[in-house]
């Protein structure tokens, strides 16, 4: 990367996290480039999600700093949090308020006015496929559903920095489909995407850039391209963080026993 | 296979045990109480033995172990979701014989303080028969019976109407109302006590006939046996064993087709944007909106509200109709003001909403508060009002809404202190508002004590003015009361929206991290 004259989208320096006895980040520095749609990947309990927490403010760091374009989240975070949009995994929402509400509900939140809200809950639910159930208590959502009126909730106040903590999960295929090309759009907007995933393939044909993170470190960072070298990004994946077994495991499973 | 499940139940239960020494004692708390109620029955069995009066022994066994079975079958209804660790529906993927998931369910069952105090008191039932050998052994087989009786038939009637209990809204109807029979358990014994007295003389008779039912035919099986009547004491065991195989039948039967039915519910819909539409379109206004709607629909809370009718039939009970109804607004405003200080662990990680926004404190704290004294403020108007009405004391107007509003608001604005220091494992969104969350420690009971008797402090200035208003005559005291009333209510919703505030712009990253740690 060339010394750019903005700062960057989202710095993270030396960020650690301890929870009892685990240490579930230790020690991560990325930086996520304005206007990048930025790829986070690495195994289970990589220590992704714990991460992407920090980030946004929803986890405080035993050390380190993030700085969004150029601000300290955690020495100034009201003003930090309004340019992010978040949307994390593993936890509840409101789900007793209809899905029409809950993103109605997070504009509020955000100071928006109620025309406005308004409209883009309306244009929300329309464009990720709601507006017929918009009536509906989101507890009586599916789980791609659920997903997807997060994902409206995180977008509701057009935030300048997107932190998608895998927005792809339980989804269908033509859902996100369309995730990616709203996603896609509006990083062609000068907008900024961070996504976490499992799904290699998707991350490369997605993703202009990508951090490998195992064990709580990033293993490698940069371009996609740089990234993945010749390979696949799959196949530098496994090769960075090791453990296939390919020799002599489950051999019996082979004999099939009928 | 069988032992399999009984270890898997003994392992969830150590598990559960390993991650907080405050179970540990709570557990051996709850078992040295089970065993001390346990030694008190065992102790009154004994003397029982001592009586000559066969006829007292046939009864008080036959209809206390008959309560027993009908407790063991009715309570998982209304305590739904209090364990389900050993949920067959779990179990559905796996290739097991429904003949060994059975018979491992059973005995699972009896692990834990209700099934080890079950199962002493079944073989202690006995006791009461401990100077006839012949009856003694019945009263053994009767005992063992009885306890099957209760374990089979518990685990068939939740299998049975699982279908019927699983859908949202019933759970969430049934477990509000159940809590309607559980307040009024004192008015309900008291009555049931008089009733007693009055129809003492027919009890035996009762017991005679429980006994040939099938709650009460194991338990009727010695003193047949003592009595000499043997082939009543053979119908006994034949009823009993013929309850069993339909009992399992039934059990079996519901399993097979729990086995194949697909999960899901009913949904329900609701128009517009209800409440959101009728707050000022900002932050604070948003936050007021989300907490009416949980109050509304959130069986949790809604709990809370369905207490209030409870508590003024309760108090109209206890003052046999005179003026101690009155309190019942005062009663209501203290629980409803009190009830603010689980917010946020009622929120769940549902939290981190408020805290990706640019919310702060003041905001979070104010929209709680506003929304908990709107519905506190209708529910203890609607009481006091009703109340006034029914003891006809409209002169005990003013310091009776002084008292009410004041502890309401003082509740508001401590509990905007509390929940924002202090989150605590609730029943999770969804659960039974009644079920007992896991990790429950002794550290929260204490700060939970803690907090209501300050609240106690802060309410005593305007209760004590209050009720000497009632008792006198004098104007001035109502007029007191009232200033009093509203001065301290307001002091404190201010002091603590303020302070509430600061420690939650301190704190909320670490409200959510803890509540994480629960689930």
């Amino acid at each position: 990367m060339s010394a750019a004259p903005d700062p960057p989208a989202l710095q993270i320096t030396g960020l650690w996290k301890r929870f009892g006895e685990k240490i579930a980040v230790a020690g991560v520095d990325l930086t996520v480039p304005t206007g990048s749609f930025y790829g986070l990947v690495g195994p289970n309990g990589a220590g992704k999600t714990t991460t992407l927490s920090m980030a946004t403010g929803l986890l405080r760091p035993d050390f380190g700093q993030v700085l969004v374009r150029g601000q300290d989240l955690w020495a100034d975070p009201l003003r930090v949090k309004a340019t992010l949009g978040v949307l994390p995994d593993g936890v509840r929402l409101f789900d007793r308020l209809t899905g029409a509400q809950l993103v109605t509900y997070s504009g509020l939140l955000r100071g928006l006015d109620r025309d406005t809200v308004r409209d883009r809950t309306a244009d929300l639910l329309r464009t990720f496929d709601l507006a017929d159930d918009a009536d509906t208590l989101v507890v009586d959502y599916s789980a791609g559903m659920t997903k997807k009126v997060a994902l409206a909730c995180a977008l509701v106040h057009a935030p300048r920095v997107l932190l998608l903590d895998e927005p792809f999960e339980a989804v269908d295929p033509v859902s996100a489909a369309n995730i990616r090309d709203i996603l896609s759009s509006y990083v062609a907007g000068g907008g900024t995407v961070v996504v976490s995933s499992h799904v290699m393939d998707l991350v490369q044909r997605m993703c202009d850039h990508v951090a490998v993170i195992a064990q709580g470190h990033v293993l490698a960072q940069g371009t996609t391209d740089e990234v993945r070298g010749s390979a696949t990004l799959e196949d530098r994946f496994v090769e960075l963080v090791g453990g296939r077994r390919t020799e002599g495991a489950l051999s019996w499973l082979r004999t099939s026993s009928d | 296979m069988v032992a399999h499940l009984v270890r898997l139940k003994l392992t969830l239960l150590r598990n559960g045990l390993r991650s907080s020494v405050w179970k540990v004692v709570g557990l051996v708390l709850t078992g040295l109480y089970a065993l001390f109620l346990v030694a008190m029955c065992v102790a009154g069995l004994v003397v029982l033995g001592t009586q000559d009066d066969v006829e007292l022994r046939r009864t008080v066994v036959v209809l206390a172990g008959s309560l027993l079975v009908v407790g063991w079958w009715l309570l998982p209804l209304v305590a739904f979701g209090v364990d389900s660790t050993l949920d067959p529906e779990r179990f559905r993927l796996f290739a097991l014989r429904r003949r060994h998931l059975l018979t491992g369910l059973s005995l699972a069952g009896l692990v834990g303080v209700p099934g080890v105090a079950t199962v002493l008191l079944g073989g202690a039932s006995a006791l009461a028969w401990w100077r006839e050998p012949v009856a003694l052994v019945a009263g053994v087989v009767g005992g063992a019976l009885g306890v099957l009786l209760c374990v089979v038939g518990s685990r068939a009637v939740t299998t049975l109407l699982a279908p019927f209990i699983s859908g949202r809204r019933f759970r969430e109807v049934a477990a509000v109302l159940a809590i309607v029979p559980l307040i009024l358990l004192g008015p309900i014994l008291l009555g049931v006590t008089a009733g007693l007295a009055t129809v003492a003389d027919v009890l035996p008779d009762i017991a005679v006939v429980v006994g040939w039912t099938p709650v009460g035919a194991p338990w009727a099986l010695a003193a047949d046996v003592g009595a000499g009547a043997w082939g009543a004491a053979a119908g006994k065991v034949g009823i009993s064993l013929a309850t069993l195989v339909v009992l399992v039948a039934v059990w079996d039967r519901a399993l097979a087709a729990s086995f194949v039915r697909s999960e899901g519910g009913t949904s329900a819909s609701h128009s517009g944007l209800g409440f959101f539409d009728r707050v000022p379109a900002t932050p604070t206004g948003a936050v007021v909106a989300r907490c009416l709607t949980y109050w509304l629909r959130d069986p949790r809370y809604a709990a809370s509200v369905a207490v209030v009718p409870v508590m003024v039939l309760l108090l109209w009970f206890l003052g046999r109709g005179g003026s101690g109804v009155l309190g019942a607004g005062v009663l209501v405003a203290f629980v409803m003001g009190w009830s603010l200080s689980a917010d946020i662990s009622y929120d769940h990680t549902a939290f981190w909403t408020h805290l990706a926004a640019p919310v702060d404190g003041r905001v979070d704290r104010t929209g709680r508060a506003v929304a908990g004294l709107l519905v506190g403020g209708v529910a203890v108007l609607a009481t006091d009002l009703v109340v006034l009405g029914v003891s006809g004391r409209w002169d005990a107007t003013a310091p009776l809404l002084g008292m009410s509003l004041g502890v309401l608001a003082a509740g508001v604005g401590l509990s905007s202190v509390y929940s924002a220091r202090v989150v605590y494992p609730v029943p999770k969104p969804g659960d039974n508002p009644f079920s007992t969350p896991q990790g429950n420690s002794f550290a929260v009971m204490l700060t939970q004590s803690l907090g209501m008797l300050l609240l106690l402090v802060v309410c005593a200035p305007t209760v004590g003015l209050g009720i000497a208003a009632l008792l006198t005559d004098v104007v001035l005291l109502d007029v007191l009361t009232l200033a009093v009333g509203v001065g301290t209510g307001v002091a404190a919703v201010v002091v603590g929206i303020r302070t509430g505030a600061r420690v939650y712009d301190r704190r909320a990253p670490e409200l959510l991290q803890s509540i994480r740690s629960f689930a």
